[in-house]
């Protein structure tokens, strides 16, 4: 440092200029030198590839609409022109096929509806600077659900006495959960030892019944057998056991989930009640429903049950507690290891001969729950990877400012996780709907099997008549998928808090 | 697993010293599989004090402060914290949490939200405190942190020393009755270290409990009423700084002393 030889010492006197850029190092032109034309092998490349893609583009113009035929009342306008391109008025005549199905025809107005509904009530939630996001959020998951299945079914349901008494001992275990929340599992089963041995009992008994039967009794006119009751009476009085323990208990924990449970009860009642109403529709059944419809219903279904699922298996996946965890690994392995067609046949062929006689589902709701479950599990392991991603240092200052597990995930973690798996959520996405195309294997017409079906009208039966199809079909597909797509990307923009560099 | 004393409520620490003894370890022991990581650690802290703890990387210091608010878990011995035994007693764990505020080394701010909903978040979440009342708080900690005008930006937008600042204000919205710091210096460069330990100095005068795990020996010097050195696992010596400086009784301080004071 001392001894520094004096024709090293040097002061700068003067600040150095500040220039332009260099020409052609900006704007349009530097772009393309830079990105396109930047070496001689690239150059070449580059024209190849605008010539591909002109000659793939041309192509598409030239059959579709400078060879296209555009009018006319049936095949003949499209056989009659030699080398015709693209059969439109094919498509005109079959579109409101490609988007309902066999929907009777005088009914449809109650789909347009949905898709109206849905379409406005989507974007407002998806525009970031529009407000009432919590209304308009409680309406998408709870109220247009309810209202699409009183709108499209024609609702009118007519519960079983055994579908009635599966609901209510289902609502009576639930409550069974509501210490277990209040006062964490250990102290929840401490408190609550003898309602859940009750529980125990009356599942035990279920389980025997599945296999011996019980002399039954008539009850309000329906034959209900005496195990049953013997069930719902258990479940009853573990209940109020739990419950009466809770509404006892001043502490705010366990009021808030008492309330909580009684407001879930109250919602699930006013669901219920709603879908036995008469509101004087005629009922439709779902074997009429196909196309775009079925498409949809299908992918918004499993797009919007497949999430809040993968997440908790997600969060399974990572639990300390050992049952939690092995039943998130056997679930997802086993729903990942299967095929999405073997999960559809087994839902439509298997699934009828396990269940009890009578009880009996609908062929699209067995497709929907297939579907759902299936990309829960791939979405859980999208999540997984998200969570993974987050430092433990996010969790340990989270827990030293004393958040709760399920505070912690969901105001730290998640929110974070979530933000880096969107373009894995959205791949998801984005083959789920792609996906609904497998259920014409079990008999129902999706988009793309409508457009099939419709082939087979002698009416159209053209040389171009299938290429037109499919064609208007990947369209169609492809507007969605993009749509999803450029949504995301949107997203990603939009939440990033420049703690990482701003990717493309 | 653990084979810590169940006795919820200590009397000694509870009752009649309340006011007096903040942190207290009996005969802590801590492995990692078999590495034995804490061995038999006894240390009162009372309230006020401020404790300096010092030694090579590997001694265990950052272990210890961290078995105090229970994000590590210690397997014999006891520690009690205001009063409450840390077991697997999930309720006390939080209650001992609520108390305690903690500095990381590296900051670990939550990089989703901007700076005034770090400091807000566990205010109204924990505390149930109105939205109003906690920004009011977390401007007040951010004025005396000297950063209030950077309350809508991100934590990616700030500098280290800013980040630690903010980091230092979200705990202190907390309104927490002891601070624990894990080497808060460690990770900033060497201008930043200055605007952290002033603030730290200022803590200190207002009369928080403090227990700090660093290299400044600057700051030990100035605010500490007793500096712990530990190595392997284990406390060597305690002292007071001029003293310990000065004056250290064992070997192993000395060397350390050597190798780090020039």
């Amino acid at each position: 440092m001392t001894d520094l030889s004096s024709s090293h010492a040097w002061v700068r006197t003067k600040d150095a200029e500040r220039l332009p850029p260099p020409p052609n190092t900006t704007g349009v032109v530097g772009w393309l030198l830079q990105n396109l034309f930047n070496t001689p092998l690239n150059s070449v490349f580059t024209i190849i590839g605008v010539a591909f893609i002109a000659w793939i583009g041309w192509g598409i113009i030239e059959w579709a609409i400078i060879r296209g035929v555009f009018s006319g009342e049936s095949r003949d306008a499209c056989v009659a022109v030699p080398d015709s391109g693209a059969c439109w008025p094919y498509v005109a005549a079959k579109f409101h096929q490609f988007v309902y199905g066999f929907y009777p025809f005088d009914q449809r107005w109650r789909v347009n509806i949905c898709f109206i509904v849905g379409a406005i009530a989507l974007a407002t939630m998806a525009i970031p600077s529009l407000p009432y996001k919590k209304w308009n959020a409680l309406f998408l998951l709870v109220v247009y659900p309810l209202m699409t299945f009183v709108l499209l079914t024609g609702g009118n349901l007519d519960f079983s006495t055994s579908t009635l008494l599966g609901i209510v001992g289902l609502l009576l275990l639930s409550a069974l959960i509501v210490p277990l929340l209040a006062f964490g599992i250990e102290e929840g089963v401490q408190r609550n030892r003898t309602a859940l041995l009750l529980a125990g009992a009356a599942l035990l008994i279920w389980l025997v019944t599945l296999f011996i039967s019980m002399p039954e009794i008539n009850l309000l006119g329906s034959f209900v057998s005496v195990s049953t009751l013997a069930v719902v009476a258990l479940l009853l009085a573990a209940a109020i056991m739990s419950l009466v323990h809770e509404a006892s208990s001043r502490d705010v924990s366990a009021r808030s989930a008492l309330l909580g449970w009684v407001g879930a009860c109250c919602a699930v009642i006013a669901v219920l009640l709603v879908m036995t109403v008469d509101f004087g529709l005629v009922a439709v059944e779902t074997q009429q429903w196909g196309g775009l419809l079925v498409t949809m219903v299908v992918a918004i279904t499993g797009i919007v049950a497949s999430l809040p699922l993968g997440i908790l298996l997600a969060l399974g996946r990572r639990s300390k507690m050992p049952v939690v965890r092995l039943f998130s690994v056997v679930f997802i392995e086993v729903w990942r290891g299967v095929p999405l067609i073997t999960v559809l046949f087994m839902s439509s062929i298997m699934l009828p001969l396990f269940l009890p006689e009578g009880v009996n589902f609908d062929k699209l709701l067995r497709a929907l729950v297939g579907t759902a479950l299936f990309s829960a599990a791939y979405m859980a392991e999208t999540v997984r990877g998200g969570l993974q991603a987050i430092p433990k240092g996010q969790y340990e200052a989270a827990q030293a400012l004393g958040l709760s597990y399920w505070r912690t995930m969901s105001l730290i973690v998640l929110p974070q996780a979530l933000k880096i798996v969107i373009p894995g959520i959205v791949n998801s996405f984005i083959s789920l709907f792609k996906d609904t195309t497998l259920v014409l294997i079990i008999g129902l017409f999706d988009l793309l099997g409508i457009v099939k079906a419709s082939f087979a009208d002698p009416k159209w039966a053209a040389p171009q008549t299938a290429s037109t199809g499919f064609f208007v079909a990947a369209l169609m597909f492809w507007v969605f998928c993009f749509g999803m797509s450029r949504y995301s990307i949107y997203m990603e923009r939009r939440l990033a808090t420049g703690h990482k560099r701003r990717g493309i | 697993m653990t084979q810590a004393s169940t006795t919820p409520k200590v009397q000694a620490a509870a009752g009649n010293q309340a006011g007096e003894v903040a942190i207290q370890l009996v005969g802590v022991n801590k492995w990692y599989g078999e590495f034995h990581v804490l061995r038999d650690i006894n240390l009162a802290v009372e309230r006020g004090e401020r404790i300096v703890i010092c030694g090579p990387s590997g001694s265990g210091k950052s272990t210890l402060i961290r078995c105090i608010n229970r994000l590590e878990e210690h397997q014999s011995g006891q520690i009690i914290v205001d009063g409450n035994e840390l077991t697997n007693d999930l309720k006390r764990i939080d209650e001992v949490r609520r108390e305690v505020g903690m500095v990381f080394q590296h900051f670990n701010l939550f990089p989703h939200l901007t700076v005034l909903e770090n400091l807000t978040l566990a205010p109204i979440w924990v505390r149930k405190m109105a939205k109003a009342e906690a920004e009011a708080v977390a401007m007040k900690y951010l004025t005396r942190v000297k950063i209030p005008e950077q309350a809508k930006k991100y934590p990616g937008q700030l500098s280290g020393g800013q980040q630690q600042r903010v980091a230092i204000a979200r705990s202190l919205c907390m309104n927490p009755k002891i601070m624990l710091f894990d080497e808060p210096t460690s990770a900033l460069d060497p201008e930043m270290i200055k605007e952290v330990l002033e603030v730290m100095v200022d803590l200190a005068q207002s009369g928080m409990t403090m227990l700090c795990v660093t290299h400044e020996m600057g700051f030990a010097r100035q605010v500490a009423n007793r500096v712990i050195f530990m190595d392997q696992g284990q406390v060597i010596e305690q002292n007071s700084p001029a003293e310990f400086f000065t004056n250290p009784k064992s070997e192993r301080t000395k060397l350390f002393l050597s190798q780090i004071l020039h």
